[in-house]
């Protein structure tokens, strides 16, 4: 009897924060994200603070820098004014997503790729980048091409689409998850795998700072990084929308780009230039 | 919820055989070393109480995830190639047996000392005085603590996930990145975390009633 108490108990605490998650999103997810953050002046922002070149947190002075840190800065400029701040929350590939449906956050800056996947849970902006996936390695490997990860162990990190891509391109590769970028460049470096997959710009930034590494062979698919955006937000996403096209429109997004990946080996930031 | 545990039943699975692989080896590895070093902090020589000392205080004194990190990425980098099911499990190991070592001597401790002065001048060695007549009283003292430390060992295999060891926090977090149902997984793997730990909440209830 006693026993049978307890079971009850348990399953119906479990029941209780099942429901009060579950109302917690209804609630957020109908305000208007573009109204309250028009009143504060401030977007709040999700992006990373362990990639090089695009999202990293300074160790010296607690500053967030990259090129998405100053393209939102841009971003959130064009859409509530030249007083308007920009305000930065650190997510990873694995909790951006929740952190933006329960409303921690306003928009993802944070090199997501636009997947069908994805667009079934939240909207995105137009692609404000176009990366591809590629492999880093050893100076000395024996990889050369993606196809050569057959029967050899790839590094990734969960919550990226990179860890599901590359099972179509080397299918037989055995595939290690890990909880951020640095991490996994650790796990690289003391031999748990082979080579390191994600998107090639993100390669580029650690391969700066670490020698004997090297991107290696072409980039296999194509990303381009949207922001993104809860659904049921159609007029914060429209603004987004227009600051972004105004940004490239007036030569500032250009800049960023020759600022942030003017000079970094292994990547024409010609590519990427946008008109 | 019912969905997402029949489209991902493979992965939920293969997940809770890790937690439980590891689980059982950290169990038992963590039952002998702890009690070992139990053993050594209490013998009549200083030395061997100083070093038996020094293991406890360092391991139970230091995250688990920074002891499995350890074996992750620096011990593979200079000694030996170990993967993170391995790396895992002996921090494991290691940190749940500093655990059990002071409750296992706490248990050797309320043993009456009289009990080892008789064995003793009976002609008992001290080690055979330790087996036959301290250690079986002790273990039946520290039963309800020992308990507590499986179930803590248990929870704390969800270490795995960050040294990519395939166990169900790990395969956890892989759904739910991919589903996107952040919820509903962490839900489905709480409840597959109680399918391990309540039995042995109920076992050790029922062994410390039987001894008691």
């Amino acid at each position: 009897m006693k026993r049978l108490k307890y079971i009850v108990l348990v399953i119906t605490s479990l029941l209780l924060v099942f429901s009060l998650t579950a109302c917690g999103n209804q609630s957020l997810s109908s305000q208007n994200i573009l109204e309250n953050d028009k009143k504060s002046k401030t977007v709040t922002w999700g992006v990373k603070a362990d990639t090089k070149l695009l999202g990293l947190i300074d160790v010296k002075d607690g500053q967030d820098k990259g090129f998405e840190i100053d393209l939102a800065k841009a971003i959130t400029k064009k859409m509530l004014g030249k007083d308007a701040k920009a305000k930065f929350v650190t997510v990873t590939s694995q909790s951006r997503i929740p952190l933006l449906k329960n409303g921690n956050i306003d928009a993802i800056i944070a090199t997501m790729t636009i997947t069908p996947d994805r667009l079934k849970t939240i909207d995105f902006s137009d692609s404000y980048f176009d990366a591809g996936q590629s492999i880093m390695v050893k100076d000395n490997s024996p990889i050369k091409k993606v196809q050569d990860l057959n029967n050899r162990t790839i590094i990734g990190v969960v919550g990226s689409n990179s860890v599901q891509n590359v099972k179509k391109f080397a299918p037989k590769a055995r595939v290690l998850q890990l909880p951020d970028y640095a991490q996994a460049l650790t796990a690289l470096k003391s031999g748990q795998g082979d080579a390191l997959t994600t998107d090639n710009v993100i390669l580029a930034g650690m391969a700066v700072k670490n020698p004997g590494y090297k991107l290696q062979g072409k980039a296999f698919t194509t990303e381009p990084y949207g922001i993104g955006i809860n659904k049921g937000q159609p007029e914060f996403k429209a603004a987004v929308n227009k600051a972004l096209k105004e940004v490239q429109a007036d030569g500032t997004y250009n800049k960023l780009i020759i600022k942030w990946f003017g000079n970094v080996p292994g990547f024409n930031y010609k590519e990427v230039l946008r008109k | 919820m019912i969905h997402l545990l029949t489209s991902n039943w493979s992965a939920f699975i293969s997940g809770f055989g890790w937690t439980l692989l590891s689980s059982i080896l950290a169990l038992f590895f963590s039952l002998i070393i702890g009690s070992l070093f139990a053993i050594l902090e209490v013998v009549p020589n200083k030395a061997l109480r100083i070093i038996g000392n020094v293991y406890v205080e360092i391991f139970r004194n230091i995250p688990l995830l920074v002891i499995t990190m350890f074996f992750y990425l620096v011990i593979p980098l200079y000694i030996v190639k170990i993967n993170g099911f391995t790396a895992g499990t002996i921090g494991l190991t290691i940190y749940t047996s500093a655990f059990i070592a002071e409750t296992v001597r706490a248990g050797i401790n309320s043993v009456d000392p009289g009990q080892m002065e008789a064995a003793r001048s009976q002609g008992m060695t001290f080690w055979k005085a330790m087996r036959y007549i301290v250690l079986p009283q002790a273990f039946k003292y520290v039963i309800p603590p020992l308990g507590n430390q499986f179930v803590n060992l248990v929870k704390n295999s969800s270490v795995l996930a960050f040294v990519a060891g395939f166990d169900l926090m790990y395969q956890g977090n892989a759904i739910a990145s991919q589903t996107f149902e952040t919820v509903n997984t962490y839900v489905i793997v709480g409840i597959f975390y109680l399918i391990i730990t309540l039995p042995i909440s109920y076992y050790m209830q029922h062994l410390e009633k039987k001894l008691a």
